[in-house]
């Protein structure tokens, strides 16, 4: 693409300058084959100058957990803590028409001077909860501000698309709805980093919900999850404001535990291949695996390269013979 | 004997307190029997004029009240212990009532011997009107402070209007209008703290806005099922023995959903119908009526338009017969049939309301606003598919041209009236005394704290010169604010597939492609008017048409709107405003985004030429009613992108 960035531009997002953010975001959010190289400078550009301690943070689990309220209370106390946040909130695709109703500024408000950018996305047929684009408008945020945040539609297979976007995934469970169970059968209670037990307001249902999320998770840790980590269980009602600062603190704990172990390196590097695979997948089909050898060949020819989901991309198709990089709108 | 003929009320409040004062002497002199005071959406939020919000709405819709001295104003050389006064005022209620007795203290009339109603039914703000400040709960318990107060205190006052009338406006059909009210009315009784020997007496007190639509029919039927069920609930449910206790007292203003900015002059023969569905019954004659004026889906009315309503009240009342018959309908086969039916419909929706545990869940939850939202889709669909015939809309479009429009001339209220009560705000908080009113807050705040009835300490502060919006930020502290679900958290999926929509996804589809990403659009309301049912309707049919649409709500003031058109990355910005305030609010928008801006809202032709010259690509008014046309024109708006003028 022979359109180029602006100078100043990468220099404008991580100033936490609102245009430049969203410039930078309409770049990587294009989808159009002849756009992917410029997509691909611009987020190598970004990835060199993210520190390394500036995070993702996933908001996962069902409907009516009351993940955008928590969300709010969240961005509420970061920015009144000094600090901006970027956020992403995901709503489903219409399967019919192809449209969406994004819903989630109006339950979440925050005044136009504060450092708070929140971009809507839909999932745009993508199954797994997540946008396409999901991880690339997410990497822009992280390049702006210290902490961003993805909450997803919560349908039941997010929670894994959301552990290849983010550094901490907060799986958000209600009180009394057997919830807890039900992902210890759909075996993604390995995923989240941290359990939040919602509206602890309730009572006895929401303490009861952690007695047996407790009980469960003291069986031990399942096959996928980190040995090193102990998943800690926290009551929080945004309404009241009761384990907010907990939940604040146990994200910086986790956060401080992924950079200092160096888990937080390697599980961005196994998140890239997952996701790199994924989109060749979405794109060219098995046909394109079956070029590269395979899937097992793939994640090894994905390790070859250091660099963005793009640059690992572009390897891909290179070696497939598949040269031209689109992907579906 | 001739029945007597019912109140006759001019719905009215513009720019100052001055200036409406003048407004309500005239309708006085001109033989209007009561005072209908509208306010403007700051004091209906209650925020004082001042406030960012407030921004372009000040005087707009109605009166600013910032504090007691633009209540003096008000109600100046008008005598209270003899006027009969109706206030539309709901989450804020309890505080204007608060101003109107201590303006009568002040004039050294007793408060028992006040005569009016507030309408004070916040149900229908969180389904409909918009002017909601606090939670359902909490609303539940200010809308029970005044009326105790009142049964107590002010034993004449009408302590709550419960509407019907706004259900309508946002589309119900009659049985869920029936249905809604008096649900509401349940969770309202049912709060009631008083002694049982006074529960009655509450009950005698409650009285009801309603509407009347155009099939007068069918809306007298509904009136007579009201009276019927409302009969019922009240021996039933609250033991009520004496019939005069239970009957079902109501003022109406008729239906301005049903009023065509096309051919205006139709109006007329439309409301003067609409008043005879609420005229015509004797055992279910409205109380009070107020009627819309002619025209006012171009513009807000002037004082002559307003007189043209009143006139026809008075032929109705004094030219013709309906008042000296008794019940015309009395032992009619057709019309029995008819009550029959609509009530068994609307006993069973009320009972499905109260297993749902009564009309304060149903809000959280949203059950009503979903039945509404979808009555009023297939209504709107009807109309565009001509399946509902809407004369010189849908049929007979052709028109002479009209004399009446021609000669029109459009009211807005000026950015100096706004400037001028800021102004004297200001000067208002520095002349007062202070430890007044910071004693007089705190014992506010003691009352809120301690549960007891907030009209006493209100009373108090009006007195010391407190704000409107010091006084609703006490409550806001304490009883926290809240969001409804909005008609888009809780709409269904759009049902058939048209052809027209198919035709626009694959437009969409192929624009899409184009820019790289699917094309997106931000839909919003600036500044305060709460009335979101276009705005909702439009997201919705621009969804269905393929667009990803982010929706961000009402009450948003231009620099949020800027922000969230620039954070969501969006190709085309609608905006819609109701209020008259679109010249205020609209410029900013389109001078800080470069992505272009539609709007749509009651704007006259000469506002939306200069919004053209300022840059907005379309201005839509009530006049386009095809959903589809203007989702169709939008989408080719935000494939060329911002056209600089």
């Amino acid at each position: 693409m022979s359109e180029e960035l602006r100078d100043d531009l990468v220099d404008g997002v991580q100033s936490g300058d609102a245009r430049s953010i969203a410039e930078a975001m309409a770049v990587v959010d294009d989808l159009r084959p002849e756009a992917f190289s410029r997509r691909q400078h611009l987020a190598a550009e970004l990835a060199t100058v993210t520190p390394e301690h500036h995070s993702i943070i996933g908001l996962t689990g069902p409907p009516g957990a009351g993940k955008s309220t928590l969300a709010g209370a969240l961005i509420r106390a970061w920015v009144d803590g000094g600090s901006g946040v970027g956020m992403v909130a995901v709503d489903p695709t219409s399967q019919r028409s192809g449209g969406a109703l994004l819903g989630d500024r109006a339950r979440l408000r925050f005044g136009p001077k504060e450092p708070v950018f929140m971009r809507s996305l839909a999932t745009r047929h993508r199954l797994g909860g997540l946008a396409p684009a999901t991880h690339e408008l997410a990497s822009v945020l992280r390049a702006a501000y210290p902490r961003t945040l993805v909450e997803t539609v919560g349908v039941g297979q997010s929670e894994v698309a959301v552990e290849h976007v983010c550094d901490s995934v907060v799986l958000v469970i209600q009180p009394g709805s057997g919830d807890a169970l039900q992902f210890m059968k759909a075996g993604i209670l390995e995923i989240p980093d941290l359990f939040v037990v919602h509206k602890a307001d309730l009572g006895a249902p929401a303490t009861r919900t952690r007695n047996d999320l407790e009980s469960i998770l003291a069986l031990g840790p399942g096959p996928g999850a980190d040995p090193d980590w102990t998943t800690p269980v926290l009551s929080v009602s945004a309404q009241t404001g009761d384990g907010l600062a907990e939940l604040v603190e146990a994200l910086d704990e986790h956060g401080r535990y992924l950079l200092e172990s160096g888990q937080g390196k390697r599980r961005r590097s196994r998140s890239r291949i997952a996701r790199v695979l994924d989109s060749f997948q979405s794109t060219y089909g098995s046909h394109g695996l079956n070029l590269l050898g395979g899937r097992e060949a793939a994640v090894a020819l994905a390790r070859e390269v250091e660099g963005t989901d793009l640059d690992v991309f572009a390897h891909l198709a290179d070696r497939s013979g598949l040269a031209s990089a689109g992907r579906e709108v | 004997m001739a029945d007597r003929p019912w109140i006759m009320r001019t719905y009215s409040g513009h720019s100052t307190a001055r200036e409406s004062n003048a407004l309500y002497r005239e309708g006085l002199a001109r033989g209007q029997t009561g005072l209908s005071i509208a306010f403007d959406l700051p004091t209906q939020c209650g925020y004082d004029s001042d406030h960012p919000l407030a921004r372009g709405e000040v005087g707009k819709v109605g009166v600013p009240i910032d504090s007691i001295d633009d209540m003096e104003l008000l109600l100046d050389g008008i005598p209270l212990g003899e006027t009969n006064t109706s206030m539309t005022i709901n989450a804020p209620a309890a505080w204007l009532l608060a101003l109107y007795v201590a303006v009568a203290e002040r004039q050294g009339v007793d408060r028992a011997s006040l005569r009016g109603t507030t309408q004070n039914d916040v149900v229908k703000e969180y389904l409909s009107r918009g002017t909601w400040i606090f939670p359902p709960e909490a609303s539940l318990r200010l809308t029970t402070d005044i009326i105790e107060f009142t049964v107590a205190e002010i034993p004449k006052w009408n302590p709550i209007n419960i509407c019907s009338y706004h259900l309508q406006e946002a589309g119900a059909t009659p049985v869920q209008e029936v249905a809604y009210t008096l649900a509401t009315a349940i969770s309202v009784l049912d709060a009631i703290k008083v002694p049982a020997d006074v529960l009655p007496r509450v009950v005698g007190r409650i009285a009801f806005f309603c509407n009347s639509g155009i099939r007068f029919i069918e809306e007298m039927c509904k009136m007579r099922v009201f009276d019927r069920l409302w009969d019922r609930i009240t021996r039933e449910r609250y033991g009520v023995e004496d019939p005069k206790l239970r009957r079902f007292r109501y003022g109406v203003q008729v239906n301005s959903l049903g009023l065509t900015a096309e051919q205006p002059e139709n109006n007329i023969p439309r409301i003067v119908l609409e008043s005879l569905g609420v005229l015509l019954s004797r055992d279910a004659r409205a109380r009070a009526l107020q009627l819309p004026a002619w025209n006012e889906a171009l513009g807000l009315p002037e004082a002559w338009d307003q007189q043209w309503s009143l006139r026809i009240q008075q032929i109705l009342a004094h030219e013709t017969d309906l008042l000296e018959y008794p019940d015309l309908f009395e032992g009619s086969v057709v019309i029995e049939q008819k009550v029959r039916e609509l009530e068994e419909a609307a006993w069973a929706e009320i009972e499905r309301i109260d297993r749902e545990g009564g009309a304060i869940p149903a809000v959280r939850e949203g059950s009503m606003k979903r039945a509404m939202v979808e009555s009023n889709r297939t209504r709107l669909r009807a109309i565009e598919q001509g399946e509902k015939v809407v004369v010189g809309v849908n049929r007979y479009e052709d028109s002479e041209a009209s004399p009446l429009v021609a000669h029109g001339k459009v009211v807005t209220p000026t950015e100096a009236s706004e400037l001028e009560q800021v102004d004297s705000l200001e000067s208002r908080r520095k002349a007062r005394d202070q430890t007044a009113v910071d004693g007089a807050l705190g014992a506010l705040r003691d009352a809120l704290e301690a549960g007891t009835n907030v009209m006493p300490a209100s009373i108090r502060c009006a007195h010391a010169g407190v704000t409107t919006g010091e006084w609703t930020d006490a409550l806001r502290e304490s009883l926290g604010e809240y969001r409804p679900p909005t008609g888009l958290d809780v709409a269904r999926p759009a049902g058939s597939s048209e052809p027209r929509a198919e035709q626009l996804r694959r437009r969409v589809d192929e624009i899409s492609h184009d820019l790289g990403r699917r094309l997106k659009l931000l839909v919003g309301k600036p500044g305060l008017d709460g009335h979101s049912n276009g705005a909702e309707l439009l997201a919705l049919a621009a969804r269905d048409a393929g667009l990803e649409v982010v929706y961000a709500g009402i009450r948003q003031t231009p620099d949020e709107l800027i922000a969230a058109a620039i954070q969501e990355g969006v190709h085309l910005v609608g905006l819609s405003v109701l209020s008259g305030s679109h010249m205020a609010l609209v410029p900013r928008v389109v001078d800080a985004v470069d992505v272009p801006v539609v709007v749509g809202g009651i704007i006259p032709e000469a506002d939306a030429t200069e919004l053209r010259d300022h840059g907005v690509a379309a201005v839509y008014t009530p006049r386009d009613h095809d959903l589809s046309r203007i989702v169709g024109e939008m989408i080719e708006i935000a494939a060329k992108g911002r056209v600089r003028v």
